[in-house]
């Protein structure tokens, strides 16, 4: 095949590539520049949006022998991905930037020109399997369940999967460290990067508050009396606990947590932990992986990057998911993702917009 | 592999690569005293005669540098720096905006952080600069200019500017010309004193030579700053040892293409004549940019807009078919920026991302230009459908 490989000057893009590349394929890298102003250096461990990250996916395609081009999808993920992280957050939700990237632009944007200009697939340094099904490929977790990316592309389209490579997933990170080495690949010994790419410094409130403005507003308990003041609602997370600047403690002493963002009324809504516990969730733009399930089905929910699967119940409810939990799961928020999985498999995945039964 | 971008460097003649073996294994620096030294200056005194023989100058006029990035900051600083020390009130530059970057950046560095203003002259749609405009922009307040620059040829489109005019216009004024002829030399009959130009880039790179050196020639008795203060080597405008092997390959180079200019450019113009015929045949739609007089241009450019393609796409698809071109213009990341030369001459903003340019030199031959004209056809429509698809929402 021909293969364009998404390098984005990490280790595990390029190994990614070489792996593609020793499986016969036809292999060409490109990366991305998604930053409109990118930074020369990196700052922090965040490495995939600076020059300097550019430069290292160079170096890793001339070590391995690729042809390499640099694809300018700024334009693209800042109306599709930061636009829409901003404007998730204005209205009290929780957004997983990644998966939205993976959607609208990875395996979207890149994948469609890709194909255009005569590419069969797409190849990324996600941590997934692809397994050959009854019914066309699947995606499935990651052996190394630390690393396990399975999550972030619980939004492609059974036709984006079968146009994917994901060499990564049967291996452990270390042992990609270790191959990159062997490879001659510079960026070995490069962190991994973490957090959300357009955010450098990792304050992600204060990112918000440049792009959204000071939004004072109190913060409230279950019974609506104030307790609290605060600069702008979007700053929280529904589970958070700490930086609340709450003055006056409980009155029972125990510590709060965030239960509700509202930035139409800009209240922030805070109580204890046992009232975070949800056991449904319901969930808009369902996208699924594979066959559309008909019936109500078992199956596992994850509902957050590097959170735990537990036991549920999804079916479809004309084009909304509901999803009960066999189990209550804190720290669930609106924006998030559900991702649902049939033993390693990945079912499908919907953006959570109502939570339910709580505590 | 068929190579078409001379324009950013072209291989190395077989004389340039003699004439450095010749020197690699000798030892001397040549602002030594002792034997080896005066050998080492020998050398280095003779490629600066071979130099100023090649293009019209004296000798003594020639400051060797590290290559054209270096001449054209040497010429840009050093000239503003000279002219406003003498008179304060000289801040003003007049200059054309479909300049090479190494002008351009020394310009908005000068304007950032050393008090100057540029005046930017107006360009036509083929990219050339008129005389009567240099006129009008410095009458404007002759007495606030430092100097002129107006680029012999353009490194994109390959439009040749009147430059002699030029220069006639700017000396009624009293004020100096400098002229990056990088790619001019060894296209076109690069002569310093019939130009009237003050100060004059070159580089070897792109003439046959080797990377890593040029010249600023500079006019006897004109003041310039020096941008790199040291040992003072050349003439106490630019320190650094010189490097012996690549001034012999340059001079060389400047020397043997001084000589065959006419045969060999005649030669490549036909050939990018029939590369432009086949392009136009193969793809009706494309616009060949520039001018399409071949004495106004660059006889070995060829650049075209392919309405609907971005150029990235077609340099991609053309680079897996062996052929190596450019899309013009590129940033330290490699993200395709449009090129300000086209939106100079009053290109959309598509139009300038959807160009490519095909730089033929001395290697060229005519299988080159088969590989290209079979290929471009396929390539295009390819990199249309990948058009279409960028711009549809995801």
């Amino acid at each position: 095949m021909r293969v364009l490989a998404a390098m984005s000057g990490g280790v595990d893009s390029a190994v990614a590539a070489a792996r593609a590349r020793d499986a016969g394929h036809d292999v060409t890298g490109v990366h991305l520049a998604l930053s409109r102003l990118p930074q020369a250096m990196r700052t922090g461990a965040r490495g995939c949006c600076t020059l300097e990250d550019a430069r290292d996916a160079r170096r890793a395609a001339d070590v391995l022998g690729l042809p390499f081009y640099v694809w300018d999808l700024a334009d693209r993920f800042a109306r599709d991905v930061v636009d829409d992280f901003v404007a998730e957050y204005a209205d009290g939700r929780t957004p997983n930037p990644c998966l939205r990237c993976n959607e609208r632009i990875k395996f979207s944007a890149v994948l469609d020109r890709a194909l255009a200009l005569g590419f069969d697939a797409v190849c990324t340094g996600h941590y997934a399997r692809l397994v050959q099904g009854d019914s066309g490929p699947e995606l499935h977790r990651a052996v190394d369940s630390a690393k396990d990316q399975s999550y972030v592309l619980g939004v492609l389209t059974p036709e984006q999967i079968a146009r994917s490579v994901f060499p990564l997933g049967g291996s452990l990170k270390r042992e990609v460290r270790v191959e990159a080495a062997a490879r001659g690949l510079t960026v070995a010994d490069k962190p991994d990067s973490h957090d959300i790419c357009f955010v450098p410094d990792g304050d992600t409130a204060g990112f918000l508050r440049r792009r959204l403005g000071d939004a004072p507003g109190p913060v409230v308990d279950e019974e609506g009396r104030r307790v609290g003041e605060h600069e702008g609602a979007f700053a929280f997370t529904v589970g958070q606990r700490r930086g609340l600047g709450l003055g006056r403690p409980a009155s029972d002493g125990r510590p709060r947590y965030v239960l509700d963002v509202s930035p139409t009324t800009r209240t922030v809504t805070v109580g204890p932990r046992e009232r975070l516990a949800v056991t449904r969730v319901e969930g808009i733009r369902p996208r699924w992986c594979g066959p559309v399930p008909a019936e109500p089905f078992d199956c596992g929910a994850q509902l957050r990057a590097h959170g735990e699967e537990v036991a549920a119940t999804a079916r479809l409810v004309g084009d909304r998911l509901v999803v009960r939990l066999a189990e209550p799961v804190e720290g669930v928020a609106a924006g998030q993702a559900v991702v649902l999985y049939r033993g390693t498999r990945v079912v499908g995945s919907a953006t959570i917009d109502r939570l339910q039964d709580r505590g | 592999m068929a190579y078409l971008d001379h324009a950013a460097t072209t291989p190395l003649l077989g004389s340039a690569r003699a004439a450095m073996a010749a020197q690699l294994d000798e030892l001397g620096n040549a602002s030594s005293l002792h034997g080896p030294g005066r050998r080492a200056r020998r050398v280095v005194e003779e490629s600066r005669e071979a130099v100023a023989a090649a293009f019209g100058c004296r000798p003594g006029e020639v400051v060797f540098t590290a290559g054209g990035t270096e001449a054209d900051n040497l010429a840009v600083k050093g000239l503003y720096w000279s002219r406003r020390d003498a008179d304060p009130a000289r801040r003003r530059i007049v200059a054309s905006p479909v300049e090479h970057h190494a002008v351009l950046d020394p310009l908005q560095w000068l304007v950032e952080h050393e008090g100057a203003e540029v005046t930017w002259l107006p360009v036509d749609r083929l990219g050339r600069v008129d005389a009567s405009d240099v006129s009008a922009a410095i009458a404007a307040d002759p007495g606030s200019v430092a100097f002129v620059t107006v680029m012999w040829a353009n490194n994109e489109v390959g439009t040749v500017q009147p430059v002699a005019d030029l220069a006639a216009a700017a000396h009624a004024f009293g004020i100096p010309v400098h002229t990056d002829a990088v790619q001019a030399a060894g296209q076109l009959p690069v002569d310093f004193v019939a130009s009237g130009v003050d100060a004059l880039t070159v580089t070897g790179h792109k003439i046959g030579g080797p990377l890593g050196v040029g010249a600023l020639v500079l006019r006897r008795g004109l003041e310039i700053t020096p941008v790199l203060h040291g040992g003072g080597q050349e003439r106490d405008v630019r320190s650094g040892t010189l490097d012996v092997p690549a001034l012999a390959g340059f001079a060389a180079a400047a020397t043997e293409v001084a000589g065959d200019r006419p045969q060999r450019c005649a030669r490549i113009a036909r050939l990018r004549d029939t590369l432009v015929d086949g392009v136009r045949a193969a793809v009706p739609d494309a616009v060949l940019n520039g001018d399409p007089d071949p004495d106004g241009r660059l006889p070995g450019n060829a650049h075209f807009s392919f309405p609907g393609c971005e150029g990235d796409s077609l340099l991609l698809l053309l680079d897996a078919r062996g052929i190596a071109c450019s899309t013009g213009s590129a940033c330290s990341a490699g993200v395709a920026q449009p090129s300000h030369v086209l939106l100079a001459m009053g290109a959309d903003e598509s139009t300038a991302r959807a160009s490519l340019r095909f730089s033929l030199g001395h290697t060229s031959t005519a299988a080159d230009v088969d590989e290209v004209v079979a290929a471009i056809g396929p390539v295009v429509q390819r990199a249309r459908r990948a058009g279409l698809v960028a711009t549809r929402d995801g």
